[in-house]
Order: C-alpha cells, then structure tokens, then sequence
C-alpha cells in the first residue's frame, strides 16, 4: 500500500532539473537543466554560445556539428545530461586570441561560404576530419564531410579550403581544436 | 520531446533491473536514432536510462578464433579497428556506407541493430501507422511507397530496417549477445530481426527486459572476396534503395562458398540459403549470379512507386557478385560503380 501511493506520488511530480558540469572551449560551466535538453539547446540557450547552429535539429544537415574529446559529432542528437565532464569545442573555441584557426582563414580565403549559416559546423567537422587522419584526397574529403549539408552550394571552395589546410600547409594542420 | 525522467545504469544488471522496473522506459547509447523519434513523438519514453557508461566499448578475441564487439563501440571505431580491416573488411565497408562521421563516432554497435525503420508514415504521426499504433492501418501500401520493401512484406506493413551494418553481420552470420531478467542468450542473426507479419511493432525478437551486450563475429570473414554495394538517391548519406553484402570463396573460378544478402528491401537483412546454395560449385559467371537472383527475387513484390526495385535488385546482385568474384570491393569514397 506505502509502495502504490509513492510511486503514484512519483508519478504525479515532473521529472527534475539535474546539473551537470561541461568544459567548453577550455572554461567549467556548470548547468542546472531539464535531462531532455540536448546539447547544442544547452550551448545556445543557456551558454550564449550561439556560433553553433540550429538548422534541422535531426541530425541531418550538420550546422550543429561540434567536438566531444576531439570527435565531431551532431549536437542536436545529443543530451547535455549525458556529457557530464566532458570536453566541448565550439566554433567560438578554435582561434587564438586574434589568431583565426587555419581553418576559419582558410573558409575566408576560397570563399568557403555564402550565408555562413553551416560555416561553423563545416569548421567543426572539418577540425574533426583533420584529427582522423583518414583522409587522403579529395574524393574522401567529400564523402567524409557529407554530413555537412551547404544550401547555397559553396562545396567546391569549402573542400578547397580543407585540402589547403590538410595538404598545403601540413604544419598548421596538427595543431589541436 | 516529452518530459523523461533519466538515470545512469552502473552495470548491466543494474540496466536489466532498472528497464526490468519501468516498462516504459527506454535504454540510450549513441541516441542518433532515438532522441530524433521522442522530437518527432513517435517514441514517448516515460524514462531514459543512460547504458554509456557500461564496460561494452572492447573488441576482443573469441576462443574459436573469431570476434567479439561490445555493444557500446562506436560504429566509426569499429569501422577501422585493425581486426575489422584486416579480416572483416565487408563489416567495415557497409558501416561506412551508412549515415555521416559525425553520427558513426556517436552510433553505438548495438543501438545499429535497434534503429527504426525510416518509413515516412511511421515518423508523420499524422497518419495511420500499424508499427507506431498497432491496429490502425498502413498508410504506405497504397501511398508514396518509393523507399519500401518488395520482399518479405505483409498487409499490415511494407517497411525497410535501414541499417548497412547489419546487411554485413547477416552475411557474417554474427550472432547477438543479450543479457535480461532470464539471464543470458546468445540469437544467431537471422533470428534476430523480424519480418511484420501481423506484428510489425515488433522490429526484433528482443524482450522488453533485455539488453545487448555484444556482437561475436565467427572466424570466417570473407576478406579476400567482398563487396558491400550501395545504391541510393545520392551518393552518400542517404539510405539505400537496394544494396547487397557479398562474400564468395574461390577455388579459381569455381565458388566454394557463397553469401549474400539485401539491404533496403525488407523489414530485415533479406538472405535468401537456397539461392547461395545454387551458387556453391558453380563457375563464377555472371549467368550464375543471375540465376541466384532469380531465386532471391522470385517472390518479390512492388507496391507501384518501388517496382523498380525488383529489376535494380537483380542487377545490383549480379554486380556485387561480380565485385567479389573478382576481388574488387565497392569503394565508398570515389562511389564510382564498376
């Protein structure tokens, strides 16, 4: 009888808010959320984070795209709970003070963009393509960034600019996100 | 998404125990598949119990010489994983063929094997849908059907499993550890999914109260003759229309051995014995490999807007049996088909 009006009483509360502690881009934020708050709500809304993009929220377009422990990923797929502890790179973690990541200078130098809205996942993803090291031409830079879509169609200045970073100037390439 | 309550298990008793207590909770790993359908409402879990923290991230050795994959590896790791290379190639190539980086370095191995179908009905909760709401109908037999099955289907359902993965692991014949409030199991893999029948809200012969633990792999993989054959509406990061696992055994141009098996025609990986049957000690001919999928496709059946599945099938197993025979595997980075 003690063990039925519990567990009704349980049932009538909502599910509580639950902290988590994430290290993005090198700073400890602590978050008190809702578990079904997804990564990419939790930089946005609650972090000011706002480089990285919501475009589809299901996983299909990639403008959500950011690094966990140096491996890309799509955060609107992902919950915050679930990343407790973990580290986070965002687009807004890559340059060095006033140093743009190769990346982001290479995206400005081939005019790797139109409307910029996917250009920070396709930074991210591209970071995290460069730190997998599987890459060895330009057919595997397009099948392996797929799952960055570009609307305005600027694939062909976007694969140029990682073939420079990847294979022009190799030395830059193996600094770390 | 609907509020869920959401806890960490500590072990894998401790999953069992605590899915065992909530029947409507639901396990999470890599939750590409499952955090979409609570957006779209299709899944409504009342809890998310959080597996990624259990010791099921290993790739070991079996005793009988073939591999064992917990069910937390990462499906990019598993893809390059230096055993899978070297003696699974079809394994890692048909991972590969699937989905995006990005969602293959958060997919766990076991969580492959659970995604649902991607039926537009069965995602528009508009719409009548025997998988989502048993009993109310199926709005694909008589609608846009262009993506569905022609084998295998019923008059209740004619979804496809979406997985590349698992067109592989029935070709390897891996068997599914498991492990629930009955204690342990191991399901050969063409037990595993299932076909709708009059109940297509059952995607796998899973119990409630089960997890998986693990992947074993037998010894035989195939390496030296394969092909994973993808065919779809763009070259990548699309699901199939049709696509074949193939692994042959030579002796010149003999077959000793023969497998294979479709993707994206069924509610399961569709492997078809006496078909692969008619192969072993035939010449490996492509009038051989066209008389096997004559048997495969003997009983297919389009619904309209998939007619064209049943003859793109037939070629794409005469070409991926032609790659394996001839030791050229599918690229899946140039796509170039030849």
């Amino acid at each position: 009888m003690a063990d039925s009006s519990a567990a009704a009483t349980a049932l009538l509360q909502p599910p509580g808010k639950m902290t988590v502690t994430l290290h993005v881009n090198g700073v400890e934020r602590r978050l008190t959320i809702a578990p079904w708050t997804t990564l990419l709500d939790a930089l946005r809304l609650y972090l000011d984070l706002t480089g990285t993009k919501k475009g589809c929220d299901h996983g299909q377009c990639g403008a959500c795209t950011v690094l966990v422990e140096g491996r890309r990923i799509n955060s609107c797929l992902t919950l915050a709970v679930m990343k407790d502890g973990a580290q986070i790179t965002t687009v807004e973690g890559l340059a060095q003070g006033n140093t743009l990541h190769p990346l982001q200078q290479a995206f400005i130098d081939h005019d790797a963009f139109q409307c910029g809205y996917c250009t920070p996942g396709q930074i991210c993803s591209a970071v995290g393509l460069i730190a997998e090291g599987r890459a060895r031409t330009a057919d595997d830079i397009r099948e392996l960034m797929s799952g960055n879509i570009c609307r305005c169609g600027a694939y062909t200045n976007i694969v140029a600019a990682i073939e420079e970073v990847m294979f022009g100037k190799a030395g830059q390439s193996e600094r770390a996100p | 998404m609907n509020n869920f309550g959401f806890s960490r298990a500590n072990d894998v008793a401790d999953a069992v125990r605590q899915i065992a207590a909530d029947p409507g909770a639901k396990f999470i790993a890599g939750g590409t598949n499952l955090i979409d359908l609570i957006k779209e409402h299709v899944a409504r879990p009342s809890r998310l119990i959080d597996i990624t923290h259990l010791p099921l991230a290993k790739v070991e050795e079996t005793r009988d010489g073939g591999l064992r994959i917990g069910a937390l590896v990462p499906n990019s790791d598993l893809a390059h994983h230096p055993q899978i290379e070297a003696r699974y190639p079809l394994l890692g190539s048909a991972i590969l063929a699937g989905a995006s980086q990005q969602l293959r370095n958060m997919a766990s191995t076991g969580g492959n094997l659970l995604q649902r179908t991607r039926c537009l009905y069965f995602y528009d909760t508009t719409t009548p849908c025997n998988k989502r709401e048993p009993g109310s109908g199926c709005s694909a037999i008589h609608g846009i059907n262009r993506m569905h099955a022609i084998l295998g289907t019923s008059e209740h359902c004619i979804a496809t499993h979406p997985s590349d993965m698992c067109v592989a692991l029935s070709v390897l014949e891996a068997r599914v550890l498991v492990s629930g409030s009955g204690g342990e199991r191991s399901i050969a893999f063409a037990d595993f999914h299932r076909l709708p029948g009059d109940a297509p809200h059952l995607d796998s012969n899973l119990r409630a109260d089960e997890i998986i633990t693990a992947i074993e792999l037998p010894p035989k993989g195939f390496a030296r003759n394969y092909t994973y054959l993808k065919i779809r509406d763009r070259l990548s990061y699309a699901f199939a229309l049709v696509s074949v696992a193939a692994g042959l055994e030579l002796d010149d141009d003999t077959i000793r051995d023969a497998r294979f098996a479709l993707g994206g025609v069924a509610h399961k990986p569709w492997r078809n014995t006496a078909a692969e049957a008619q192969l072993r000690g035939a010449r490996a001919t492509s009038e051989s490999f066209a008389r096997a999928a004559d048997t495969v496709l003997r009983d297919a059946r389009g619904f309209g807007h998939n007619d064209f599945k049943i003859e793109l099938a037939r070629r794409a197993i005469v070409r991926a049996l032609t790659q394996a025979a001839r030791g050229t595997p599918q690229s899946q980075a140039d796509k170039r088909i030849r």
